[in-house]
């Protein structure tokens, strides 16, 4: 059900120059943890988003490596010093390999 | 994990009429057998971030009484001006309740700002959450953090 997955970011929409702001960002993914067993006995294998890493302007900010404990549609929300406009660019890495991808702008005043 | 006293017993027919389901999850994870264990979470720290923590510097918030398990918000807040020279480059977060004690480990730059992260954990049963994070300096800290679990949040 890749077609399912959507992610969801939200910031401040206009920080202060040198403002830490907070970044929220959710994927809707059922982060499924290969512990699980269907109906006929048969253990559903393990599909989590496994990886999500942002960069802004290119340059790293943070990275997060999720273990099958996070919950389905993963929340997940962190700090950033915003100094400049820009990009922030958000990368999940799937464990099928797939990659999902969102950006966002920010404008400091 | 065959109940052993009629207070265990007891304490699970509770939860059973607190939420339908419950009890069969419970019998589930104690057939699985497997799980993980304060030395098993303690392990994994270790190969994430090699060292002896300190206590301190680290602030966990998560609810005291979790009704649902399957996604608890866990807050993890060190204390660090986050400079080029001094900042926090890693937060490592284990629980002890799940059937595997890895839950998350975020690497943290300069550009953060603030070593806050906010996530939502599935916890299993009531169990210990410990985070630890590594400083630019190399140096280690930890705290650790109980949350009560109501329902189970796995499976089902």
């Amino acid at each position: 059900m890749a077609d399912d997955i959507k992610p969801r970011i939200r910031v401040p929409a206009n920080p202060k120059k040198g403002e830490v702001i907070e970044v929220k960002t959710l994927i809707t993914h059922p982060m499924e943890t290969g512990q699980r067993k269907d109906a006929a006995g048969a253990t559903i294998p393990r599909k989590i988003v496994n990886t999500m890493t942002v960069t802004f302007n290119g340059k790293p900010v943070f990275q997060a490596k999720l273990e099958p404990a996070i919950s389905a549609n993963p929340y997940l929300s962190f700090h950033m010093r915003a100094e400049e406009s820009g990009t922030l660019s958000f990368t999940w890495k799937d464990d099928d390999g797939a990659e999902y991808k969102a950006e966002q702008k920010i404008a400091v005043t | 994990m065959e109940p052993t006293s009629p207070v265990i017993a007891r304490r699970r027919v509770l939860v059973g009429v607190a939420g339908a389901g419950a009890v069969g999850l419970l019998t589930q994870f104690a057939a699985r057998g497997a799980g993980a264990t304060p030395e098993a979470a303690k392990a994994l720290l270790q190969t994430l971030a090699k060292g002896e923590p300190k206590e301190g510097r680290i602030a966990i918030r998560a609810p005291e009484i979790a009704e649902n398990g399957n996604a608890v918000p866990v807050t993890v807040a060190v204390e660090s001006p986050m400079t080029d020279k001094d900042h926090v480059t890693a937060i490592h977060v284990v629980a002890d309740g799940n059937p595997n004690p890895g839950v998350a480990s975020f690497t943290l730059t300069p550009l953060s700002g603030k070593a806050e992260v906010q996530i939502r954990v599935r916890m299993a049963s009531t169990q210990k959450i410990v985070a630890v994070a590594q400083m630019s300096d190399g140096s280690l800290w930890t705290a650790t953090r109980e949350v009560k679990v109501t329902i189970g949040g796995c499976g089902g």
